[in-house]
């Protein structure tokens, strides 16, 4: 059985003064371990997709469910990272890192020692006790995804979490987040408009029509090496690249 | 230029400073300037009143002088000034703190409680828009001419103020920093407790400082309105005698008091700021 699945997942938007149809009839299944990317035209409802699946919005027909129950935020199976890193400046990095345990009251000793070895483990141990304005970029983005996977989430949401640094770190950050990823063997759901970001880290690649979102093409990406950097320098990225960017803009 | 002065020259090369020095020098004098401009602004203000008044320019039954300050100063029994300053001083802590805390808590339900915040916001627009002072008559009859009432009228100036301010930080916290801790599965009470507050305590403390001057405000309002003890009391007393020195003594405490528990708040502020790291 997939981890994660959307059953004909219907969303409509009300206002005072429209209804907005913004996801229709969407059908997706992530099996353990996979990276997917969801990709689509600007304005498409890909952020709406995730908050469904963080379970912040419920659709307004079918269903979502992860490992067969459906969703609700708090159950600690979903962890979602945000556009910025959203860490908190007063408090420390560690203090950060353990944010989502103390929100779900799960503190425990054994858990903050399997986040405070993730820290050393990526190269955070020494910055354990400075403050987030002390980091750099891509060290603040090693910190937040530390943090979501501190209670240890069955499934991943990064909601375009390169979106906010520059360019040259983003290479290197995204690097990162993937070895990360696929060493704690996690599973993981990206949104992007980034099409060379999703082809050099995507398993899968979900293309969405524009609104209202549906799936409009999935294809399996086979690049053959073993980084989003070394992706990127493979030979057929460049054609990976056309393929997706035809379907998006079409 | 002689043997003997060239070879003092490495001697005098040495001496030159480093731009770095020079940089420091220049701001050390900038600020001792401004330090020794700042007091002799005060003591020429003092020199030119009593002066004027010794010669003659202005007359001191009106506008009193520095020396009869001082001598009246001397004449009042200390324990009875005590006694005043303990009234005012009492009066106003405790309307500022019964203010800022009430502030903050009915901020907080606002904050927490939308649709109380939806019904209670003309009242509020309303409150605020009306001169506290007017209340005065009403708050006489409603809680007795005393001490009381001044504290109540100090409430009543801070309040609304505090209100409004609190809830507006409270409000102004990054979106996305709210929508992390939901999607952890966060309650209201956690959201405020781990995010709201800690990021607003910076503005709270800023509100405190505002706090302290309007808290004097309403303070010595109140002491016009009802008062038989406490500096506005001596303030009122001495304007209706005639007593000009006394006035302007009275005045001169209320500033030097008004500034120490404006200092008293700021030092609070320097702490909390660099225990709250960043902004």
């Amino acid at each position: 059985m997939a981890l994660l699945e959307l059953d004909r997942v219907d969303l409509i938007y009300q206002t005072e003064t429209d209804e907005t149809e913004a996801v229709r009839n969407l059908n997706l299944a992530v099996d353990e371990g996979e990276f997917i990317a969801l990709v689509g035209p600007s304005g498409c409802g890909k952020t709406t997709v995730l908050s469904m699946i963080a379970g912040l919005i419920s659709p307004t027909r079918g269903s979502v469910t992860v490992g067969g129950k459906p969703v609700t935020a708090g159950s600690g199976d979903v962890g979602y990272m945000l556009q910025r890193d959203n860490l908190f400046e007063w408090r420390t990095i560690e203090s950060n890192v353990f944010l989502g345990l103390s929100v779900q009251k799960k503190l425990t000793k054994e858990n903050r020692e399997y986040a405070l070895a993730m820290l050393d483990k990526y190269g955070l141990g020494e910055f354990r006790t400075h403050y987030p304005t002390q980091l750099s970029g891509g060290m603040r983005q090693r910190a937040a995804l530390i943090r979501t996977l501190a209670f240890k989430p069955k499934l991943l949401l990064l909601d375009e979490p390169f979106s906010a640094v520059d360019f040259q770190t983003r290479m290197t950050v995204c690097d990162d987040v993937y070895s990360i990823i696929k060493n704690e063997k996690k599973t993981a759901l990206l949104v992007t408009h980034d099409i060379s970001e999703a082809v050099s880290m995507a398993d899968r690649i979900v293309v969405l029509t524009g609104r209202p979102a549906t799936v409009k093409k999935i294809f399996d990406v086979d690049i053959d090496a073993p980084t989003p950097l070394k992706k990127r320098e493979h030979p057929s990225f460049s054609q990976w690249f056309d393929r997706i960017w035809k379907e998006v803009s079409l | 230029m002689t043997e003997k002065a060239r070879s003092k020259l490495p001697c005098r090369m040495a001496k030159v400073k480093s731009p770095r020095q020079v940089y420091l020098a220049k701001r050390r004098n900038d600020k001792i300037t401004t330090v020794l401009l700042q007091i002799g602004l005060l003591f020429v203000f003092i020199g030119v009143w009593e002066l004027a008044a010794t010669v003659g320019w202005i007359d001191p039954f009106i506008t009193s002088c520095p020396s009869r300050i001082v001598k009246i100063l001397g004449t009042i029994d200390v324990k009875d000034l005590f006694i005043h300053i303990g009234y005012t001083l009492g009066e106003c802590a405790i309307g500022f703190v019964a203010a800022s805390a009430l502030g903050i808590l009915i901020a907080v339900l606002l904050w927490r409680f939308k649709k109380l915040r939806r019904v209670m916001e003309p009242y509020i627009v309303v409150l605020n828009a009306l001169p506290k002072i007017a209340l005065g008559p009403i708050i006489i009859i409603w809680v007795g001419a005393g001490m009381q009432a001044i504290v109540v009228m100090t409430v009543l100036i801070c309040l609304i103020v505090t209100v409004i301010s609190v809830l507006n930080g409270l409000m102004a916290v990054d979106e996305g920093k709210i929508l992390l801790l939901k999607s952890m599965g966060a309650s209201r009470t956690q959201i405020l407790t781990k995010l709201i507050f800690p990021a607003n305590v910076p503005a709270l403390v800023n509100m405190l400082k505002i706090n302290v001057g309007l808290a004097w405000v309403g303070t010595i309002m109140g002491e016009y309105l009802v008062s038989t003890a406490g500096l506005g009391y001596l303030i009122i007393y001495g304007s209706q005698v005639f007593k000009m020195d006394l006035v302007m003594a009275s005045t001169v405490i209320l500033c030097l008091l008004a500034t120490a528990m404006y200092l008293a708040v700021a030092a609070v502020e320097r702490i909390v700021k660099r225990k709250y790291h960043g902004e």
